[in-house]
């Protein structure tokens, strides 16, 4: 019988007040074998403070070949970075 | 290497000009040092090289635990034994990114097990000999590891995504390896002249083979030339056995150890040694199945294998149930 373990993907907060990161992925039974199986596979120098898990078939991500009609508006959109404005020397600080 | 003689898809290297469009934007993106990542375009060569490459260097991870695992259970001291237990388990942990990086590219970690158990996979040639002494474990750390460090480090750079952060992480983890390795050593050669006897016997016994990790000469190679563009390759296996007798040959020489080579001599000229071929026959009679322990090991791989799917299957029905009870929880309250 060849029933392979879904995969999980794990993704573990840091020591320093870091958001969770993806850090890769593992197969386990179920939700609290996958944390278990992560412990000892991604976390083995404290690497992690915390641990979540997802069911890689519940992850939709976005399609790589519709990459520029998605992310491609926010290029004509500099004013969004503060560097786009001039501040007189004078006003100091801003 | 841990990943010895990979056949590399694609006969010849193209040039850019003779690239369908989508080929070429593919190969402009790796020469601008650009990562690829899972799902996106990729010339079908390119995924089956790496398919092969990572699953074989994976396989080498976990059969590589097999030879030092042999020695866990008879560790001289409680702390060399919690070091080595330590040290095998992140060898799993490496085979375990691998073998996740692999499954990125669209093949199943069963398939890749299957193909590890009926022999068709290939693993590195080194983990065919027999450890039989304590000192085979400093060696094993001190030159094993250390030409596998020679070899991954460049792997970080990788043009393939997974593949390259697997690499970051396996090479944090490595040089304790090697450093624990030539740690055993160092205070073995101190010891009793049986001791000092006993290290320069496991040298003898995996000098060569430590050089023949890194494959037969590939300078001129169409496998190669292809790797080297696609950048799943970084060096020709001649300059990294080159690099790794330059780094190896004073270490021994610190530990009071003869390297077994009349050929080897430092070589001003080129600032780097001289030194002599492996016997080639006798690697590709290892990389055929025909070395001292290709059959213990691959035995152990499959016991291991078939005795756990009593506990995989029980998990997985375990699951099942839990799940099953859970949905009928939710539909009931
Ligand atoms: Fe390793
Ligand atoms: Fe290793
Ligand atoms: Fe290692």
């Amino acid at each position: 019988m060849s029933s392979e373990w879904p995969l999980w993907e794990v993704f573990i907060r840091g020591q320093h007040g870091l958001n969770h990161r993806h850090v890769g992925s593992l197969h386990a039974p179920d939700a609290e074998m996958a944390i278990h199986n992560a412990r000892d596979v991604y976390t083995r120098r404290n690497e992690g403070v915390s641990i979540w898990v997802v069911r890689s078939t519940d992850i939709t991500a976005s399609v790589p070949s519709e990459k520029g009609p998605l992310f491609d508006p926010s290029n004509s959109k500099v004013y969004r970075h503060p560097t786009f404005f001039d501040v007189p020397e004078e006003v100091g600080h801003m | 290497m841990y990943a010895q003689m990979v056949k590399t898809d694609g006969a010849c290297v193209k040039s850019l000009e003779d690239m369908e469009p989508q080929e070429r934007a593919f190969q402009e993106r790796i020469d601008a040092g650009q990562k690829i990542e899972p799902k996106e375009w990729m010339p079908e060569g390119y995924r089956k090289t790496l398919v092969r490459q990572i699953s074989q260097h994976a396989h080498s991870e976990i059969v590589g635990q097999l030879p030092e695992g042999n020695w866990i259970t008879r560790a001289p001291t409680l702390e060399r034994k919690a070091i080595l237990l330590a040290k095998v388990q992140d060898e799993a942990g490496h085979g375990l990114y691998l073998y996740c990086a692999a499954e990125t590219l669209g093949i199943s970690r069963d398939e890749m097990y299957e193909q590890l158990h009926c022999g068709k996979a290939k693993y590195s040639s080194i983990f065919n000999y027999p450890t039989l002494s304590w000192a085979d474990i400093g060696a094993i750390g001190w030159l094993v590891d250390g030409a596998a460090i020679m070899n991954q480090v460049p792997l970080q750079r990788c043009s393939y995504g997974p593949y390259a952060r697997a690499m970051v992480r396996i090479c944090k983890e490595e040089s304790f390896h090697q450093r624990q390795g030539f740690d055993v050593l160092a205070k073995m050669v101190k010891g009793t002249p049986a001791q000092k006897a006993m290290v320069q016997d496991a040298l003898d016994r995996w000098w060569w083979p430590s050089l023949m990790m890194f494959g037969p000469s590939d300078d001129a190679s169409v496998h190669s030339a292809q790797s080297m563009a696609w950048k799943i390759k970084q060096n020709s296996n001649d300059e990294l056995r080159q690099k790794f007798v330059d780094q190896t040959v004073p270490q021994a020489d610190y530990l009071g150890l003869t390297v077994p080579d009349p050929e080897l001599k430092w070589n001003e000229a080129k600032g780097g040694y001289d030194f002599g071929q492996p016997d080639w026959k006798e690697f590709f009679e290892v990389i055929a199945g025909n070395g001292p322990c290709n059959a213990e090991r691959l035995g152990a791989r499959r016991k291991a294998w078939d005795d756990g799917a009593w506990f995989r299957e029980g998990l997985a029905a375990h699951a099942t149930k839990a799940e099953q009870r859970r949905t009928a929880g939710q539909a009931a309250g």
